[in-house]
């Protein structure tokens, strides 16, 4: 007893040799130092900054809480800004998800073409959100896009990108376009990796097809619905490139994302304020990145 | 998971096939990681030398297609008289702007492109750019309003290179077949705009860049209170919520129903081809605007008239008439090459090789050669010559954040909604004294 017991501790003393150490700081200090470089550093820094003054050249002037205050009181894009992003999220979690969770299903179903189908809807998902904000100004445009050329309302145009209570309305449409395809392949994998003795066995117990959807199909998916509301919050809370390509989202199409660059790139820029309101889209980020862990968390531990 | 066992083994080829330890599959992970960063911080650390002193380095703004060959011609009858060479570095002309703080603070060209006026004094006063009135001494031909806009705190730092008027454009054969006659005051501006909305050709309008309709924004203002009052409400030292400045957005209030709908939504490019395929009647636009919109064998048809007179007491005494041209950034690796350069580039002749391949652009020397200008240089040329005082236009005239980050908002929302003036100067005052008192030095 005496003697094995020894013997594990001189192994548990040799486990780790010098070499082994330094070889374990270099390879845990080099993700962690980029850790702290890339995403801790800049975090930090902003947050820092957003008490401050600064226009990117000259000196940095504390200010406490004057960009906050400034930014609730007196910057007129900044409450349209987050009402905008509400609406992103809710526009995406509660229409283009389900959608896209419907022609899943549908095409796994194995309707007529499904594979025609399910490459046509996923293509939109290579391009990226610029992209597509420029296809939706050929199809928009006031003067020379396609739906103002086919309805041919020369005299009183609609206009699609420039009225502010419709163009964010436009601008969704064409992100959800993009998110469905997404959406519909990632529930098309889970779909398919359902044991189909699940749904037999529901059909024997007398369950029609929406029972055995909502109660037996929809939960054994839990492990996509976890990844499809975090790529769907993901997607709302940085859409950016999309409004930026259209009208660098002034007029009715402020996201904070928008706000942001507008303050700090640029000559002259307003460094302190824009960081102010990173502050904040970082907040809201932080608050479902903790309800989504702790539910992660819980689930775990409940399993 | 599979792509850090991807990177160990990867890192380590020789590895795999012989019976693969934990320590080696450690070490050949760490060898590929440093593989990766060490070039990076390598290249972060690396400032190439100052470079052969026989050439010079231009950044250039002038991305489209016509100014860049222009510039080019330019430099090579610089290259060809004094033996020398000139690199041009052309960035797109919005990233040039946005990134132009990093720019002049990084490693920037010895001789850069930029504009007159309030952006260059802001960088001057920064103290990162290089004083050259040294090389003004020897210039002749640049007026006093030019040398003025080129100077900050009595020193100059900026060589003037061509300008362009904003005005009100049309088809000459437009207005002739409609028989619509020029205008010269505002009333009669409103009657002939009134006038093409009932014959269907409303006035172009847009508004999509954000830009476009400041120039209409600066005429009122300057037409009905005069080129002091808008340069002090530029640069700050007016309020907004003055009744002059209210003034200013009613009286425009009077064009908004003749305008072509939907401003928001069309670009200048659209607003342009539009005067082109004549739907629309006229516009108030920079030169180069209707001019690249046009194609080439119909730009003879292209007239102007001056933006009209509102109080007889300021006439249409001021023009806008943005000047663009060369500065030497205080970094600068070969001074006495740039300021060669910048010599050559202040004389007349300079500028004829670049108009020459420019149109839509009029020399800023007076000695420069004007038999071979057209129609439309030659009566900009007047234009601007008879100018009692030369604005440059908003987003030049005061500083760039709050030009960029809330009067492009306001103005937009002023044309979304033209009724309530006096919440929106509210507004712009609000924010302007928030921005103004942020000192600039």
């Amino acid at each position: 007893m005496a003697l094995t017991s020894r013997r594990a501790g001189r192994r548990r003393l040799r486990r780790f040799t010098r070499r082994d150490l330094v070889v374990l700081g270099v390879l845990l200090g080099i993700p962690v130092l980029l850790d702290l470089v890339i995403v801790w550093g800049p975090t930090l820094a902003s947050i820092g900054l957003s008490f401050t003054s600064w226009d990117g050249l000259g000196d940095i002037h504390w200010v406490g809480t004057d960009n906050y205050k400034n930014l609730f009181t007196n910057y007129p894009p900044f409450w349209p800004a987050v009402r905008h992003n509400v609406l992103w999220l809710l526009f995406l979690g509660l229409i283009a998800t389900p959608f896209g969770l419907l022609l899943a299903v549908l095409i796994d179903r194995g309707v007529r073409f499904s594979r025609f189908y399910q490459s046509t809807i996923y293509l939109p998902v290579v391009l990226s959100l610029a992209v597509v904000g420029f296809i939706a100004q050929l199809i928009l445009g006031t003067d020379q896009g396609v739906v103002n050329t086919i309805l041919g309302h020369r005299e009183n145009p609609i206009d699609w990108l420039g009225d502010a209570d419709l163009n964010i309305w436009m601008m969704m449409i064409a992100a959800s376009w993009r998110h469905t395809g997404y959406v519909m392949i990632l529930y098309l994998a889970g779909l398919k990796s359902v044991d189909p003795a699940l749904k037999e066995a529901a059909a024997i117990d007398g369950a029609n097809a929406r029972q055995t959807f909502f109660r037996v199909v929809f939960p054994t998916l839990r492990p996509v619905n976890v990844i499809v509301g975090v790529i769907t919050v993901i997607e709302a809370l940085r859409a950016f490139d999309i409004v930026y390509a259209v009208n660098k989202g002034r007029n009715g199409l402020e996201l904070l994302s928008v706000l942001i660059t507008d303050n700090i790139i640029g000559e002259a820029s307003r460094i302190g304020f824009g960081s102010a309101i990173a502050v904040v889209l970082l907040i809201v980020s932080l608050g479902f990145i903790v309800t989504f862990l702790v539910q992660e968390l819980r689930g775990a531990r409940d399993r | 998971m599979a792509q850090s066992s991807l990177k160990g083994l990867g890192a380590s080829g020789d590895v795999i096939g012989h019976r693969m330890s934990r320590r080696s599959l450690l070490r050949g992970a760490a060898v590929g990681a440093g593989a990766v960063t060490l070039p990076a911080l390598l290249t972060a650390c690396g400032d190439g030398p100052g470079g052969n002193k026989n050439e010079v380095t231009v950044g250039s703004n002038a991305s489209d297609s016509v100014p860049k060959k222009a510039f080019a011609a330019a430099f090579a009858a610089y290259e060809k008289e004094s033996g020398k060479k000139v690199k041009v570095n052309t960035k797109d002309h919005n990233d040039f702007q946005e990134n132009i703080n990093r720019y002049l603070q990084g490693t920037p060209d010895d001789v850069f492109m930029w504009f007159a006026g309030y952006r260059m004094q802001y960088f001057a006063e920064k103290g990162l750019l290089t004083d050259i009135s040294d090389v003004w001494q020897g210039y002749s031909g640049f007026s006093d309003a030019l040398k003025s806009q080129s100077t900050h705190a009595g020193k100059q730092y900026f060589v003037p290179y061509y300008y362009y008027p904003w005005a009100v454009f049309h088809r000459k054969s437009f207005f002739a077949s409609k028989g619509y006659q020029q205008p010269k005051t505002w009333d009669e501006f409103i009657a002939l705009a009134k006038q093409m909305s009932k014959d269907g050709t409303p006035v172009a309008f847009c508004d999509k860049d954000g830009w476009p309709a400041m120039g209409t924004f600066d005429y009122i203002n300057m037409r009905l209170n005069g080129y002091d009052f808008h340069k002090s409400l530029m640069a700050g030292e007016e309020s907004w919520t003055d009744s002059k400045v209210k003034k200013v957005f009613d009286t425009w209030r009077e064009l908004m129903p003749y305008y072509q709908k939907g401003a928001l939504g069309r670009t200048w490019e659209e607003a342009g081809q539009s005067l082109q395929q004549r739907k629309t009647g006229m516009a108030v636009f920079g030169m180069p605007h209707p001019g690249s919109q046009f194609p080439e064998n119909e730009r003879d048809d292209i007239d102007f008239f001056a933006f009209p007179e509102i109080d007889p007491q300021y006439g249409q005494d001021a023009v806008e008439a943005p000047i663009d041209g060369f500065l030497v950034a205080r970094k600068s690796k070969n001074m006495a090459g740039a300021k060669n350069l910048l010599k050559w580039l202040g004389k007349p002749k300079a500028e004829d090789v670049y108009l020459q391949y420019d149109p839509n652009n009029v020399a800023v020397n007076t000695g420069a050669d004007t038999s071979q200008y057209s129609a439309l240089q030659k009566k900009s040329a007047q234009l601007v010559a008879g100018a009692k005082q030369i604005s440059q236009f908003m987003d030049r005239d005061t500083r760039p954040d709050f030009a960029s980050t809330v009067m492009i908002q306001a103005i937009q929302e002023f044309i979304g909604n033209p009724k309530d003036v006096d919440g929106l100067c509210n507004k712009i005052e609000r924010q302007k004294k928030t921005i103004f008192s942020q000192a600039v030095s």
